[in-house]
C-alpha cells in the first residue's frame, strides 16, 4: 500500500515537473522583454526624475526664474545645493553681509543653516553661479517642491555617468544657459533654412 | 572557548570578537565545526552573518551578528529637520519603501495634528500596495533562488518591473522612493497611472494561476518547504514576530485591520493565515497577501475621490509641538512602528524605528537549531529579511 502511494505521489510529482516545463517552453517562445540597451533604449524616461536643473524665465531664455531666497539650499537633506550671489549694481560682494554667499555646506550641523534671506523686494540679487553636487543628492525632490517660483525641475538625465566626483558638480546656471544658446541657435538656424 | 583566553595568539589569529567569544552548544558532543555564513553569503541577502555551529551537516547553535550595514538612521533623525528626513525612510527598507514613508509622515501628521485630504489617503493605499505586491514578488523570486530555482526570478521580475513603472509615473523613481509627504503625496495620480494600475491589477490576477502551477505545486519546493522551520504560535509571539511570519503560524494580526489606520478599514479583505507555521505556510501567506493587496486596489480605484493630494495649509517647516507619538503600519515584512519625541523644535528630539525584521530574524536562532544547513537556508529565505531594515 505504502509502495502505492510513493509511486502516485513519485508520478504526481513528475507531472507538476512538466507543467512547469511547459510553461517555460511557452515563455521561450514568447517575444523578449529585456530591452538591449544601448541599441534600444526603454520608452518610459519622460516619467524619470534625474537630478534638478533650473527653469528660465519665459521671457528670458538666459535668467532663471530664481529668486535667490535660499530656501532649497536649506531644506535639501544632503546640503546639495550652494548658490553664490551679489547684490544688484555692486559688482563687489559687500554689505550687507547676510547676504554675500549661502554657505550651506557640509558643516557639522548637518544641513540646516537657519539662514533666511531678507526678500527680493528689500535687498536686489543677481545669481553668480548655482551650484548642485549632485554626489550627495537622494532625488527626494523636497527642493522642488520648496521653490516659490517653481524655478527647479527635474532633468531627465538617466543615462549620466562619469569616472570621478567632479563630473556630478554642476553649475545649473551655466547649464541652462548653455541649454537656451543651444536651443535659440538651432531655432535660428532652422529660421534660416 | 571562554572570553578570558581569547587573547592568545592563536585566538586572534582565529578570527573576530564574535567567533572569539562564541560560547559552543552544551548539547555538542566531541568534535563540532564553528562556521561563518555570511556576511557575503547568497543566501544572506545583503550582508548578513549567522555563526553557526555544526555536528555534520546539523545546525547545533546558530547566532545571527548584525551591524555590517549601519547607517545610524536613528541618530540621523536628531540632526534633520523633520521634512529632511524623509528620503531616508525610502532606504531603511527599500523594498517596501513605501510603508516606511507611510509610518513616518503618519507620525508626524498625527504629532502635529495635520490634516490629509481624502484624495491623498486613496493614492496611499493605492501606491503603498502596489509597492507591497512588488516586494513580495522580489521575495518570491530571491527564495526560489536561494532554494535553487533560477527560472523563477525572471518571472517575478518581469512582473515587477510593471510595477516599478506604474510607480515611476508619480513618484519619478523605481526603487527608493520618497513621495509621501506631510499632509498628502509629493504629485497627484495621472490618468496614464490609473489606466495602468487597471490593467495590471487584471493582468497580475492572470499571472498568479501560473505561479501555482509553475513553483507551488512543484514537488521540488515541496520538498524543501513542507514542514520546514515549523514556529508554533506561542514561539511567533514570543518573539514578536510581525508580518507574514506571524500570520503563517496562524496569528490573524495585520496592523490594516486590527488597528486601522487612513482608511484600511473602508475596504474589504481578509487576513490570510497559513496553519502549521513552516515555511510553505509563510509562502503561501505571501501569496495570498498578493490576491489581496490586488483587491484592496481594485476598491481603491473604484472609489477614488476628487480633491487635493496634498494639504495647502501644511507650513514649510513643521514643528510640532512637545510631546511624542508611535505610528505603526503594516509593512510586507510586517509592523514597521515610528517613535517620534518632539521638544517643540524642527528637529525631533528623538526618533525609534520598529523594523519588522529584526524581530523576525531573532525567531531564526531557535528556529534553525537541529535542522540541517540546506533547511537552515530555506528557513532564513522564508523569514523574508531586509538586512538594511534590521542594522537601521
Ligand atoms: S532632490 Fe533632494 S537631495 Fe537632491 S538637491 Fe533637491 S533637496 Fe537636495
Ligand atoms: S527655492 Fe527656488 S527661488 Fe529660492 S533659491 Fe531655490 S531655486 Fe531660487
Amino acid at each position: 500500500m505504502k509502495i502505492m502511494t510513493n509511486y502516485s505521489n513519485a508520478i504526481k510529482g513528475l507531472l507538476g515537473l512538466l507543467k512547469g516545463l511547459k510553461i517555460t517552453g511557452v515563455e521561450f517562445f514568447k517575444p523578449q522583454l529585456t530591452i538591449h540597451y544601448p541599441r534600444k533604449e526603454v520608452t518610459n524616461l519622460a516619467t524619470y526624475r534625474g537630478h534638478i536643473d533650473l527653469v528660465a524665465k519665459e521671457d528670458a531664455p538666459l535668467e532663471p526664474k530664481c529668486i535667490i531666497c535660499g530656501k532649497c539650499a536649506e531644506v535639501c537633506p544632503s546640503a546639495c545645493i550652494s548658490m553664490e550671489m551679489h547684490v544688484k549694481g555692486e559688482q563687489s560682494f559687500a554689505s550687507p553681509a547676510e547676504c554675500r554667499t549661502i554657505t550651506v555646506g557640509h558643516g557639522i550641523e548637518i544641513p540646516f543653516s537657519g539662514l533666511r534671506l531678507p526678500p527680493a523686494e528689500v535687498i536686489e540679487r543677481e545669481l553668480d553661479s548655482f551650484n548642485l553636487d549632485y554626489n550627495y543628492c537622494s532625488l527626494c525632490g523636497l527642493c522642488v517642491q520648496i521653490c516659490p517660483v517653481g524655478s527647479l525641475t527635474f532633468s531627465k538625465d538617466s543615462y549620466l555617468a562619469g569616472t570621478a566626483r567632479k563630473n556630478f558638480e554642476f553649475d545649473l546656471l551655466q547649464r541652462l544657459r548653455e541649454r537656451s544658446r543651444r536651443s535659440s541657435q538651432t531655432t535660428t538656424a532652422q529660421e534660416k533654412r | 572557548m571562554t572570553p578570558s583566553d581569547n587573547t592568545t595568539m592563536q585566538n586572534i589569529l582565529s578570527g573576530d570578537y564574535y567567533t572569539n567569544n562564541f560560547t559552543l552548544s552544551p548539547a555538542a558532543e566531541g568534535d563540532t565545526l564553528v562556521l561563518n555564513l555570511g556576511p557575503q553569503h547568497p543566501s544572506t541577502h545583503g550582508v548578513l552573518r549567522v555563526v553557526v555551529e555544526l555536528d555534520g551537516e546539523y545546525i547545533l547553535k546558530a547566532e545571527p551578528v548584525l551591524g555590517y550595514i549601519h547607517r545610524m538612521h536613528e541618530k540621523m533623525g536628531e540632526v534633520k529637520t523633520y521634512a529632511q528626513y524623509l528620503p531616508n525612510m525610502g532606504r531603511v527598507d527599500y523594498l517596501h519603501a513605501l510603508a516606511w514613508n507611510w509610518a513616518y509622515v503618519a507620525a508626524v501628521e498625527k504629532l502635529a495634528g495635520v490634516a490629509v485630504p481624502l484624495r491623498a489617503e486613496y493614492i496611499r493605499v493605492i501606491t503603498c500596495e502596489l509597492n507591497r505586491i512588488s516586494s513580495h514578488l522580489l521575495w518570491w523570486g530571491a527564495y526560489l533562488l536561494d532554494l535553487g530555482a533560477f527560472t523563477p526570478i525572471l518571472y517575478a521580475f518581469a512582473d515587477r518591473e510593471k510595477i516599478m513603472d506604474i510607480l515611476q509615473i508619480v513618484t519619478g523613481s523605481r526603487l527608493t522612493y520618497c513621495y509621501y509627504r506631510f499632509g498628502g503625496v509629493s504629485a497627484d495620480i495621472t490618468p496614464d497611472f490609473i489606466d495602468m494600475t487597471r490593467e495590471f491589477v487584471g493582468y497580475m490576477r492572470d499571472r498568479l494561476p501560473m505561479y501555482k502551477t509553475f513553483v507551488t505545486e512543484n514537488m521540488i519546493l515541496r520538498g524543501r518547504c513542507v514542514d520546514i522551520g515549523v514556529l508554533s504560535k506561542e514561539m511567533a509571539v514570543r518573539y514578536g514576530a510581525t508580518g507574514p511570519v506571524l500570520r503563517g503560524s496562524g496569528v490573524a494580526h495585520d496592523t490594516r485591520k486590527i488597528e486601522p489606520y487612513s482608511i484600511y478599514d473602508r475596504f474589504d479583505f481578509d487576513i490570510p493565515v497559513g496553519k502549521n507555521g513552516d515555511a510553505m505556510d509563510r509562502y503561501d501567506v505571501r501569496i495570498a497577501e498578493i490576491q489581496e493587496s490586488l483587491r484592496i486596489i481594485e476598491q481603491a480605484l473604484a472609489t477614488l475621490p476628487a480633491g487635493d493630494y496634498l494639504n495647502p495649509d501644511v507650513p514649510e517647516r513643521i514643528t510640532p509641538p512637545k510631546g511624542e507619538v508611535y505610528f505603526a503600519v503594516e509593512g510586507a515584512r510586517g509592523k514597521i512602528g515610528i517613535y517620534i519625541v518632539s521638544d517643540g523644535g524642527i528637529k525631533p528630539y528623538r526618533l525609534k524605528l520598529r523594523a519588522p525584521g529584526f524581530s523576525n530574524l531573532h525567531l531564526f536562532a531557535e528556529l534553525s537549531q537541529g535542522t540541517i544547513l540546506a533547511d537552515a537556508v530555506s528557513i532564513l529565505g522564508s523569514l523574508d529579511l531586509v538586512i538594511p531594515e534590521i542594522d537601521r
